[in-house]
């Protein structure tokens, strides 16, 4: 089967699926390799270099997108595209189903497949083709390279003899992929960065970048972020002011501001208002990775880079990953490889379109004359490892609670043994003559005093434990000397007999004892 | 001298003991508690000698010294891997002694009842000739009677039980029995027949006050103590031991309530609930019902057992010490084998070695190692390990993930993974020492084969273990000059 790219039709747009890297792999998965002439050159690969990854240079997208059994691109598909598909052709891309009822339908129409590449589900596996990651990364990172670029000072704190220069503030709202990457991004170039997010499970991760989490004074059950595949989700009122408040609070200090914050399929959240904007130093700068939305700040103008009254920069480009087109490429490129790889199980060339695969089946949205979109649930559940269950903090109360339970359950049982031996120990008494229950009670207490005593013998102590019980069971000895004295030559022998044994036992048992414990040492 | 003094001797001794053993909770006081037994063995004996109606002081006297020079050179001359032979061989002495003693109280019941059919009055009979212990006899009701025959029927059976059952052991942990769980044909049938007949006798017995149904029971008991203790393999002898030890305890105590002697049955309780308690803690630590040690032989495996992957993989001494040359934290598991080596020497200067280059050296005792309740503590001890870095399995076990390198001397089942892994395991369940959590794990095995309860260990067959085969003692030597 072959695989086409075509050129990006979008303006502006860069970037392209295939790469003369992925070709050759692609190559090695049995597929041919088409691509329309001059996809790359905006990414920074020319005609030639995919001519010598062994790639058929196709002169017009018409052509391309007739020959070829499986097309892969970037930006979700013009309503010309869709039209040249037909019955059994693939088409990989990003596609925003959610908001493509037309797309959707069209593809439907003409009984092609159609696999999303923002609907690859975040599972550990699916990692290496989700694209949407890899190209928030990249945002990510070239938020703060822009950032930088709109900035009059450093990043780093620095003293020269020229004079000081503080360190610039960043704050990153929003600590997804692309969070994440800033973070680093902005670490390494030696600023001071903050990073906040609705999930407080991510605060080791940012921690682990180098960065501060912001945390809120804020109590409610926060939900947690691998319940929602990763994402964010919609906030609670209370929790947005309190969130709001604390922004107001850090606005004046912070020099660049990154936001990020992204709920699927719904407007981005007004994060960053208009007075927070009013109250940062002119100079400061803020990029709006979420412009494409609507933008975390009303003030944001996508695709377009404004300047406030106060001399606040704001940034809206929409198309970070395309301003780094050979390295978004090649990121991309490798996704959609790794995508055909699970395609093709039998490297033959021949597109297994298995929808019981959960990556697959995930990320399909038209499949042979139908619409698969949206997905059931993916069968293999959470991202990050969920947190173990039933750890959470008991509070004062519980804790009390279940101490008085536990109490009561022992005072219970012990109850419960006294009455027992109690009875036992009346039935007893009533046959028993009055001489035997004085020794009998002696017994019994003799047992729990034993009992007591003995559990709190060290372990290690066990054997010399055993020699000294031994020895005092010798304690015998009593019994053959009350009984030596008696007339019956029979009786003396025995009991002469008994003497000698319990003689070898108490000597031996004590000084073996003694022997055992003078070797017991401290370091 | 009077009776009360005695008594008051009594109290003294008994509270005595109560302190020697509650020394006993750490190493130091230890030292201390030791005196407080032999004081009260001292004072009890002595108030015995001189309290009323004792006769034959003097021969009494020869025959505890001559006992005790027995006992001294035996007590110097043990070898500490020779403590459980020891240990079973003194309870086998107080078995015997109580069969004795209770015998003896059935004679003196005869002779008592004699002289008061002669004399017709208790209260005129001459009971002079006879010993102190007639005399109380003499003021027994015929109730009282009576309970005093079940009550040294008691002391008998079970003093013979514990008898001939630590004869057993002896020769079992001396190694003159083969330590094999045997049992005669009909098993524990046989068992069962014994324990009637001892009941029937004991009714007869009651009934008829003749010699001859307690000499029957004797028998009996005797036999029963013999093939019970038979049928028990030798890893279970930790629980055997600790159970003869709280027979011997019962058996006095059956003793001092037909003897009417209160320090009898204090001693007798608290040694018998001791043995109870050890035998309840080797029980736990084995993850095992006590009935079922006794009856002997591990119980059948409820399905197919996990199959072992992997291969064993040999490694010599070159190879261990260059892993303990990089080693910052090692864990040492010994074993019943490190006792069988007499290696204890030989990894005590390892640690010596090991700790003078400033890495932390401890080991992990399983309560169930070795023979006999904190047996590899005493071997360690006397080999000069201090006690502080001698740790009981609760405190270390979650140390392992923490630690460079473990090596396993001479145990196997207390540190097989199956127990927790595979349900299916004879052992399932039990409480293991976690070392393949360690990073390298080194077993010191004098060949390939399976552990006394004949289960494979899947430790072996491990990523990270590496055997060390030979005889624990020789590789060890070999082992410490490389240590650099």
């Amino acid at each position: 089967m072959k695989i086409g790219t075509p050129k990006e039709i979008l303006d502006g747009e860069n970037r392209v699926a295939m790469t003369p890297d992925s070709a050759v792999q692609l190559q090695k998965l049995g597929y041919e390799c088409a691509i329309e002439k001059g996809a790359g050159a905006a990414a920074g690969f020319s005609d030639e270099a995919y001519e010598a990854a062994g790639v058929e240079i196709v002169k017009t997208a018409a052509s391309l997108w007739k020959n070829s059994d499986i097309i892969a691109k970037v930006r979700i598909p013009t309503e010309t595209e869709l039209k040249r598909l037909t019955k059994g052709k693939t088409l990989i891309s990003f596609f925003n189903p959610a908001g493509n009822e037309e797309g959707m339908e069209l593809a439907k129409s003409k009984g092609a497949n159609v696999i999303a590449m923002e609907m690859v589900p975040r599972i550990s596996r699916a990692q290496k083709m989700d694209a949407l990651s890899s190209m928030a990364n990249i945002a990510g990172y070239r938020a703060v390279i822009e950032a930088g670029n709109n900035f009059g000072r450093f990043f780093t704190g620095q003293v020269t003899a020229a004079g000081k220069v503080p360190p610039a503030k960043v704050l990153i709202v929003g600590a997804g992929v692309a969070g994440l990457a800033a973070i680093g991004t902005s670490t390494s170039l030696g600023a001071i960065t903050y990073a906040f997010d609705v999930r407080p499970e991510v605060a080791e991760q940012v921690e682990s970048m180098g960065a501060e989490f912001v945390y809120l004074d804020f109590e409610e059950d926060q939900q947690d972020g691998a319940a929602t595949g990763g994402y964010a989700s919609v906030q609670s009122e209370e929790f947005r002011n309190a969130q709001l408040a604390k922004f107001r609070e850090l606005a004046p200090e912070m020099d660049i501001v990154i936001t990020t914050a992204l709920i699927p399929n719904r407007e981005a959240p007004e994060l960053w208002t208009k007075d927070m904007v009013e109250s940062m130093k002119p100079g400061s700068v803020i990029v709006d990775l979420a412009a494409e939305k609507g933008g975390n700040c009303k003030l944001t103008v996508p695709d377009e880079k404004i300047v406030t009254d106060n001399g606040v920069t704001i940034i809206g480009y929409t198309d970070f990953p395309s301003r780094m087109a050979a390295q978004s490429s090649s990121l991309y490129a490798t996704n959609i490889r790794h995508m055909m790889t699970d395609l093709t199980p039998e490297k033959d060339g021949q597109i297994n379109h298995d929808m019981e695969d959960d990556v697959i089946r995930g990320a399909t949205v038209t499949h042979e004359g139908e619409i698969t979109f949206p997905p059931p649930p993916p069968k293999v559940q959470a991202i990050a490892a969920q947190k173990k269950p039933e750890v959470k903090e008991l509070t004062p109360e519980e804790k009390k609670a279940q101490e008085i339970a536990a109490f009561k359950a022992q005072t219970k049982q012990q109850f419960t043994l006294l009455g027992v031996g109690g009875a036992l120990m009346l039935l007893v008494g009533l046959i028993a003559p009055a001489s035997f229950m004085q020794h009998f009670i002696v017994f019994v207490l003799a047992i729990f005093v034993g009992f007591q005593v003995i559990w709190n013998v060290s372990h290690s102590l066990h054997t010399p434990l055993m020699a000294i019980t031994n020895a005092i069971s010798s304690i015998i000895i009593v019994g053959a000397l009350m009984q030596i004295g008696s007339g019956s030559f029979l009786v003396i022998l025995l009991a002469a007999l008994s003497v000698f044994m319990a003689g070898i036992n108490i000597f031996g048992g004590f000084l073996v004892t003694r022997r055992m414990l003078a070797m017991f040492q401290k370091s | 001298m009077e009776f009360g003094f005695t008594t008051a001797a009594y109290v003294v001794a008994a509270v005595l003991f109560i302190l020697s053993l509650g020394g006993l909770s750490n190493q130091e006081s230890a030292k201390r508690a030791v005196w407080y037994g032999i004081v009260g063995m001292a004072l009890a004996v002595f108030a015995t000698l001189v309290g009323p109606g004792s006769g034959l002081w003097l021969l009494s006297l020869l025959l505890i010294i001559g006992g005790g020079l027995i006992g001294q050179y035996v007590a110097q001359r043990v070898q500490m891997t020779e403590m459980p032979q020891l240990v079973a061989a003194m309870h086998s002495l107080v078995g015997l002694a109580a069969v004795f003693v209770g015998f003896n109280a059935h004679f003196e019941i005869g002779n008592v009842a004699q002289v008061m059919a002669i004399a017709d009055s208790a209260k005129e009979a001459d009971l002079s000739d006879l010993g102190a212990f007639a005399k109380l006899i003499a003021k027994k009701t015929s109730a009282e009677l009576a309970i005093l025959h079940v009550e040294l029927f008691l002391g008998i059976f079970i003093g013979a039980i514990t008898f001939t059952g630590s004869v057993v052991a002896y020769g079992k942990l001396a190694g003159k029995v083969t330590s094999a769980a045997t049992k005669l044909p009909g098993g524990h049938a046989l068992n069962a027949a014994a324990a009637g007949l001892s009941l029937i006798c004991l009714i007869w017995y009651t009934a008829s006050g003749g010699f001859f149904p307690l000499f029957l029971m004797t028998l009996a008991a005797l036999f029963i103590g013999y093939h019970l203790i038979m049928g028990i393999g030798g890893a279970d002898m930790p629980v055997v031991v600790s159970m003869l030890n709280s027979y011997s305890g019962w058996a006095a105590a059956a003793i001092g309530f037909s003897l009417g002697n209160d320090l009898l049955i204090v001693v007798g309780a608290l040694v018998g609930s001791s043995g109870a308690i050890l035998s309840y803690i080797m029980c736990k630590a084995m993850n095992r019902h006590f009935v079922s040690v006794i009856l002997g032989g591990f119980g059948g495996p409820q399905g197919e057992q996990m199959a072992v992957e992997g291969e064993q993989v040999a490694i010599d001494a070159d190879g261990v010490a260059a892993a303990l040359n990089d080693a910052d934290s090692v864990i040492i598991i010994p074993g019943y084998g490190m006792a069988v080596a007499q290696a204890q020497q030989s990894v005590s200067e390892l640690v010596r070695k090991l700790r003078a280059k400033g890495k932390e050296v401890r080991f992990a005792i399983h309560p169930v190692a070795g023979r006999l309740p904190g047996h590899m503590n005493v071997l360690l001890a006397e080999a000069k390990v201090p006690y502080d870095i001698v740790l009981e399995m609760d405190e270390i076990n979650d140390d392992f993930p923490d630690t460079d390198v473990a090596i396993v001397i001479g145990s196997n089942d207390i540190v097989n993974p199956a127990a927790q892994e595979d349900p299916n395991s004879p052992i399932a369940g039990m409480p293991v020492l976690e070392c393949w959590k360690a990073k390298q794990v080194f077993v010191s095995k004098r060949g390939q084969g399976t552990g006394y309860s004949g289960i494979e260990n899947p430790l072996f067959f491990k990523e990270n273990t590496r055997m060390f085969y030979g005889d624990a003692k020789q590789s060890l030597d070999k082992l410490l000059p490389m240590i650099d």
